[in-house]
């Protein structure tokens, strides 16, 4: 069984994102990590291959150098990675989902796992295209997977509920929060992820369609009031509520 | 231009996000609006009132598949030469609409917030790293666009659509299938089209200490969510998150009650119109954001609070 990892490089959760230049670039002195969805997906991956033997391919598409994320995957035990190496300037969700497809389509894997979203964009469209690009099932939001009988069934959480779907393999999972825990690597995982191959070549570029024309912070919000401590503070709650939120 | 929208229902009613959906179309000055359902069971009058001059009915898969839908609305969409196909961004429409807009052959913008007409195409504003950043968009058509529950002013306009019978796409034959569905009595708003969310953090102490916000919610007509911390300790279900790695939220009225604001909390809520915080510590960064603050324990303020809603409701 061969399974393919989509994974993306973003700014640290608890990073403070900057507007740069024209109103159209965030400052690049941020620390970067691999999306934490997409974490998730290396981890189910990786547990796949321990139960059942698997070989795990990281892919990512990525400025030169951007680095960091494919090795946490091969650290977290993902035998090899492609690195797409990414300069093309106007590159949108289409383009990187048509880039990705051609990887995917050249090494025929039988699963492809991805995050859910990527927390930078949170489109959540990458995956699904490139299923919907290549003909292949998609099951997203995935917080359990299990591989039977050629098959994929998805457990998911809804609106209230959860669901099970299937789909025949080669499909594309996407994997939510809660269907595993990653795992950090070992200092012997990290040693042996040295001798993993990361093949690097150049992305191939396609048509954008969508471009990001400005930036912005959202209205900052302004401290409010205090009003008061403890259960004291409640009449005056609730006469705010009622007056002055009008909810009650 | 020429918009269609993708009609989701929930217990034989449409969906207030479609409705929404929909308004977004009519918003953008989208002349001719017409709307598409796949399956059974829509009441023709469904749409009376919302704008839509043409109902499409496709007939349901054995069961619900994502592909299926997607094949449903992206040959319509291409048949009819729609400039732009709406979805509203629930769970069901963000699944569909990229498999859609690949069907189709066109630019997506998902989870859009506000909208605006750019010559042949739109501009679109987005919310990005869980709601640190916005971002302006500009997609020429055919489009697909998702757009986020609550953003958008419902549609209203006169009559009812007439309705026209689809056949059933040539939908691939390998696709996801839906194969059980297990609903909670009752049906959960999601946290995203609530008017009113009553979260929890670290602070609450045990998960117990959740039935207090419940009972807050309940009495308030919301619901409940949840921080980081208290999702991850097992507290909560993940799909109460709040947060760049959870659901960004913007409701009418935000409770945060033992939540210390971190960075990526204060980006999924700080849309909310109003932000309430009950915390203990005077300086956690919450009450930065908070418009109405009480400093103090959660677990004597928050039932103390909802006696007090309760003798108000009372008299």
């Amino acid at each position: 069984m061969k399974i393919l990892v989509l994974v993306k490089r973003v700014p640290d959760t608890a990073a403070s994102i900057r507007i740069t230049g024209e109103g159209a670039s965030i400052a690049q002195d941020v620390e970067w990590v691999m999306s934490p969805y997409d974490e998730m997906a290396v981890e189910e991956a990786v547990r796949i291959k321990e139960r059942a033997g698997a070989e795990v391919v990281a892919v990512s598409l990525a400025p030169e150098g951007a680095v960091s994320h494919i090795r946490l995957a091969l650290e977290m035990g993902a035998d090899r990675a492609v690195h797409l190496v990414d300069s093309q300037p106007d590159r949108d969700a289409w383009s990187t989902a048509k880039a990705l497809a051609e990887v995917v389509k050249e090494e025929a894997p039988d699963l492809v796992l991805a995050g859910r979203t990527a927390v930078d964009m949170d489109q959540s469209f990458v995956a699904p295209a490139v299923a919907a690009l290549l003909g292949l099932p998609f099951l997203s939001s995935a917080v359990k997977l299990d591989l039977e009988d050629g098959k994929a069934v998805v457990r998911r959480e809804t609106e209230g509920g959860h669901e099970v779907l299937e789909a025949p393999l080669p499909c594309v999972v996407t994997a939510q929060k809660g269907i595993n825990e990653p795992r950090y690597p070992s200092l012997k995982s990290k040693i042996k992820a040295k001798k993993k191959k990361v093949d690097t070549r150049p992305a191939p570029e396609f048509e954008a369609l969508v471009k990001l024309e400005t930036l912005a912070y959202p209205p900052q919000r302004q401290a409010g009031r205090i009003l008061g401590e403890g259960v004291e503070a409640v009449p005056e709650l609730v006469r705010v509520l009622s007056e002055e939120v009008k909810i009650i | 231009m020429k918009a269609l929208i993708y009609v989701e229902q929930r217990d034989g009613k449409v969906r207030t996000a479609t409705l929404e959906a929909a308004g977004a179309a009519a918003a953008l000055g989208c002349d001719e609006l017409h709307a598409v359902f796949v399956g059974d069971g829509l009441a023709a009058d469904a749409l009376a009132g919302a704008g839509v001059s043409k109902l499409f009915l496709v007939p349901p898969s054995d069961s619900y598949s994502p592909e299926y839908h997607a094949a449903a609305v992206a040959e319509l969409a291409r048949d009819g030469g729609y400039d732009i196909v709406f979805f509203a961004a629930t769970q069901r429409g963000k699944e569909i609409a990229p498999l859609a807009a690949v069907g189709r052959r066109a630019a997506f913008l998902g989870d859009v917030l506000e909208l605006a007409a750019d010559g042949g195409g739109v501009k679109a504003k987005r919310s990005l790293y869980g709601g640190k950043l916005f971002g302006w968009f500009s997609a020429p058509a055919p489009l697909v666009v998702t757009t986020r529950p609550k953003m958008f002013a419902p549609a209203s306009g006169e009559g009812e659509p007439a309705v026209e019978e689809r056949p059933a796409p040539a939908a691939p034959e390998k696709r996801a299938v839906l194969i059980e569905s297990h609903a909670s009595a009752g049906g959960k708003v999601d946290l995203t089209e609530a008017d009113i969310i009553v979260s929890g953090g670290r602070g609450m102490k045990d998960p117990a200490n959740f039935a207090i916000l419940e009972e807050l919610a309940e009495l308030l007509g919301g619901v409940v969510g949840a921080s980081r911390a208290a999702v991850d300790a097992g507290w909560r279900p993940h799909s109460d998150q709040v947060g760049q790695t959870g659901k960004v939220v913007s409701p009418q009225v935000y409770f945060a009650v033992g939540i210390s604001g971190a960075i990526q909390h204060l980006a999924g809520m700080s849309s909310s119109k109003v932000i309430v915080a009950v915390n203990k510590d005077p300086e956690a960064p919450i009450f930065k954001v908070a418009d109405y603050g009480v400093v103090g324990d959660a677990m004597k303020v928050v039932p103390a609070l909802s006696a007090e809603i309760r003798k108000k409701k009372g008299g």
